[in-house]
């Protein structure tokens, strides 16, 4: 046998210079000593646990000595049993990393790959010890702005990712036994600090490393959940509460180029007003600008569409159906504004076919089904309702995604908005006699998202005869008995009536005026609880970093020029421009800068009770300046 | 190779009423949660399976949730590798003191420096580290190698095998299965010779 070999003729196992003979000669120790062990006389092996412990200040010789004896034992994993030597084991894996000299590091990490690799049985203890150094002690983050703790931080993670990288590849099956640990040793929300970004950096590197081959599904889930966490844990209406001067169209937070010393007031203002939260703020804030720039450093390696599926997949568990989160779901915006022809194009499509899809509950009367099938009938009608509101939400997201893409040709958004005519015809000619809002919840969905978008977007669609024309079924739904302009949110109803009147699309009676009214009881009815007739999901992203990184992608209010909006050049006034036969050069003329600076908007407060608040509407708060460039589309 | 086996089972899969639209990928989809993983029942980790629906009808469970169960007729190829048998592999890491070999693509093998037997020496060549047999110089381990070994031990949990390369036909697939080719041209050679005379 080879270990027979070894005890008496140390010389004939290597075939190496005289360099390694002490090596030998420690290996030949080292597995005496742990094979001492069975025989009763424990003395070596003891003293082969006290030379591994770690002493505060100790010298050279003594790390020196540490070395050759990781060494050893990463040749004589074989010897080691789980149960006699457990002492040394639980030794080695209460090691850490960020204790040790690089020297010593790379022993024990030989050590770890070596445990790993060649026994099933220390597997898991060894990735998990390695996860456990994705977060550094703590007296590392508090030195973390000394370049030699970063240094010492760079080396340490490049360790333990080699180290799993190379536990893969000797262990095929490591990377599924290690994803499930990645989500089990996932830092909770803290509200003293950040760990959870340290934690998510390290999730991201693994992304990208062969191991995200199989993993990435599963990571970007974790992530994802984290991020809809901490969103949920802020309360943005809190926050909202201080700018008491909220309406649709109305005022709109704006990173502007010429950033005063207002915009910086309404940060701190914001950051501020949260009760504790600063933290909070601040996590999501890094951990959403660490995702932008992981998304870009795929797109850069040319895996972005790769990827995207599996965002998407992240997000459609995590995001599509949490309606208070107020940024996670921008990182499906910019991993969009990456690449629009790609995942620009899938995700409105994804979003499209969720709203299309043919398991689409269509209107019922509630019948009463006998005591025997209740309980069958009662999970059905829940499933109901949450399908419903699932299109709702995606039909929600469609829209706000198509309004605020600045990415998106015009004439892509023209396509969806066909299909979302059509669809919503097709309903009209099939619905019931049901007048109940509630009833026809997917349909006002589909109004609503076709009367917001227009609202952006109306007069680069009506320039182009071809946009145009496709629109043509629209006046018939809008007059439909289902009467969607008197259910839809009367604010975006407004607009876009004034729009369409300004830019001839039709002509409409004046019943439909609303007096600045925000919400009605009838957009309440088919909002349903989770007042999904209020949700724009893509409205300015609070968050001052990450808003930086959206705002050159993203279609303010005040950028677009609504087709009521009178041109210097144009002699006539807006009322006489019934039949709609524009100027195709009319984009290139300078609006009218006052006056689209007084229209801006952002998604109205959920209660919106005081008269007086309305009032206040028109008159522009101090602390925000609005942009000054405005751009037509 | 050894360890591997073809069986066909008869299974019952129960299905979440949602997926009623497309009962085959359901059932690839509950099947496939089980692929290369240890099984009892099975006696095996699943390494691939090919289903046929059976049954026209499905009983409902009762229930909160009306799942329902599909009879299904399967074919399942199955590795379960047993002491004393062989399997084999390609080296992708050699130390002084290991072989580490990877199975079909996902099971970790590894011989340690006590069971490889003495006819096999470390040595450090062209930088590459190998082994090679001291009585037939031209019987090289190195990465790369497919590797026939026999298995010590199977870790159902973690598909880790601990191998063995003492008995003799254990090596280099190539080389060995070139040695049994010269053996029987050698036998026939003989046989002719004893015909002759």
């Amino acid at each position: 046998m080879g270990a027979s070999e070894v005890l008496t003729d140390p010389s004939s196992l290597y075939d190496v210079g005289n360099g390694e003979y002490s090596d030998t000669y420690t290996m030949l120790t080292v597995r005496n000593a742990l094979a001492s062990v069975q025989n009763g006389e424990s003395e070596r092996y003891e003293e082969l646990v006290q030379s591994m412990q770690i002493i505060k200040g100790a010298d050279h010789a003594v790390w020196a000595d540490l070395v050759t004896i990781l060494n050893a034992l990463s040749g004589s994993v074989a010897c080691i049993d789980i149960i006699h030597h457990r002492k040394l084991l639980s030794s080695v894996f209460g090691m850490s990393l960020w204790d040790l000299k690089p020297h010593v590091m790379e022993a024990l990490v030989g050590l770890l790959i070596s445990l790993a690799a060649t026994s099933g049985k220390y597997l898991d203890s060894c990735l998990n010890m390695l996860i456990g150094h994705f977060v550094p002690p703590r007296w590392v983050i508090d030195r973390l702005s000394q370049r030699r703790v970063i240094d010492q931080k760079t080396d340490v993670l490049s360790q333990v990712h080699g180290a799993i990288l190379k536990i893969s590849l000797l262990v095929p099956l490591a990377p599924s036994r290690l994803l499930p640990m990645l989500a089990q040793q996932m830092p909770k929300i803290n509200k003293k600090d950040n760990v959870v970004v340290m934690y998510v950096e390290n999730l991201f590197k693994l992304e990208s490393s062969p191991i995200g081959q199989v993993g990435s599904s599963m990571l970007f889930m974790m992530v994802m959940e984290r991020l809809r966490d901490l969103d949920l844990e802020i309360d943005w209406d809190d926050i909202l509460q201080d700018d008491s001067s909220r309406g649709m169209f109305d005022m709109e937070l704006e990173d502007t180029m010429n950033e005063g010393e207002e915009v910086g007031l309404f940060w701190n203002l914001m950051y501020q007003n949260t009760s504790g939260g600063n933290v909070v703020f601040e996590s999501l804030d890094k951990l959403m600008v660490i995702s932008f720039d992981h998304l870009e450093s795929c797109n850069l390696d040319g895996r972005l569409d790769q990827v995207f599926e599996k965002l998407f997949g992240a997000f459609e568990n995590f995001i599509l159906n949490t309606y208070k989160s107020k940024v996670s779901q921008f990182l499906m915006f910019y991993a969009c504004s990456l690449d629009p022809e790609n995942c620009g194009v899938k995700f409105a499509s994804k979003l499209m076919d969720i709203f299309l899809s043919s398991n689409k509950p269509r209107p019922t009367r509630q019948v009463s089904l006998s005591p025997l099938c209740s309980n069958v009938s009662y999970s059905l009608h829940n499933t109901l309702v949450l399908m419903t509101t699932w299109l709702m939400s995606a039909i929600a997201y469609l829209a706000s995604y198509l309004a605020r893409g600045k990415f998106l040709p015009i004439t892509y958004v023209a396509t969806m908005l066909k299909r979302l005519v059509d669809e919503c015809a097709d309903y009209c000619g099939a619905c019931n006699d049901d007048i109940r809002p509630e009833a026809h919840q997917i349909f006002y969905s589909g109004c609503q998202a076709i009367m917001y978008v227009l609202c952006f977007r109306m007069r680069s669609i009506l320039n182009v005869p071809l946009f145009r024309s496709q629109l043509i079924p629209l006046e018939s739904i809008l007059m439909h008995r289902l009467n969607p302009l008197m259910v839809c949110l009367p604010s975006v109803v407004a607009e876009f009536l004034k729009q369409a009147k300004a830019g001839g699309m039709f002509v409409v009676s004046d019943a439909f005026i609303f007096d600045d009214l925000l919400e009605s009881e009838l957009s309440r009815a088919f909002g349903g609880p989770e007042r999904l007739d209020t949700f724009f999901p893509f409205d300015s992203c609070l968050l001052k970093s990450s808003n930086s990184y959206i705002s050159p992608n993203f279609i303010y209010w005040s950028m677009v020029r609504p087709t009521y909006e009178e041109d210097d050049d144009d002699e006539e006034d807006a009322e006489i421009i019934v039949n709609g036969d524009e100027e195709s050069d009319e984009e290139e003329e300078e609006g009218d800068l006052d006056y689209s600076m007084n229209k801006m908007s952002i998604t109205p407060k959920h209660s919106f009770k005081n008269k007086m608040e309305r009032d206040g509407l028109l008159k522009m708060p101090s602390m925000i300046r609005p942009s000054i460039s405005p751009q037509s589309f | 190779m050894e360890g591997l086996k073809l069986t066909n089972a008869e299974l019952l899969v129960y299905i979440h009423p949602s997926k009623s639209g497309n009962k085959l990928k359901a059932i690839c989809r509950e099947l496939s949660s089980l692929l290369f993983q240890y099984d009892e029942i099975f006696d095996g980790v699943l390494l691939a399976f090919d289903v046929t629906v059976k049954s026209k009808g499905a009983k409902i469970l009762a229930g909160l949730n009306p799942y329902f169960g599909v009879k299904v007729e399967a074919s399942l190829l199955l590795f379960n590798p047993k002491p004393n048998s062989l399997v084999e592999g390609k080296i992708v890491k050699i130390s002084p003191e290991t072989i580490h070999v990877i199975v079909l693509g996902f099971s970790a093998a590894v011989v340690t420096d006590i069971d490889i037997r003495e006819e096999f020496k470390y040595r450090m060549r062209n930088g590459e580290d190998c082994f090679v047999s001291s009585s037939h110089k031209r019987h090289v381990l190195k990465v790369g190698t497919m590797l026939r070994l026999q298995v010590e031990s199977f870790d159902e949990e973690v598909m880790h095998i601990a191998g063995s390369l003492l008995p003799a036909n254990t090596g280099c697939v190539k080389w060995l299965e070139k040695q049994s080719e010269e053996a029987l041209h050698m036998d026939r050679d003989d046989h002719k010779r004893r015909k002759i005379a």
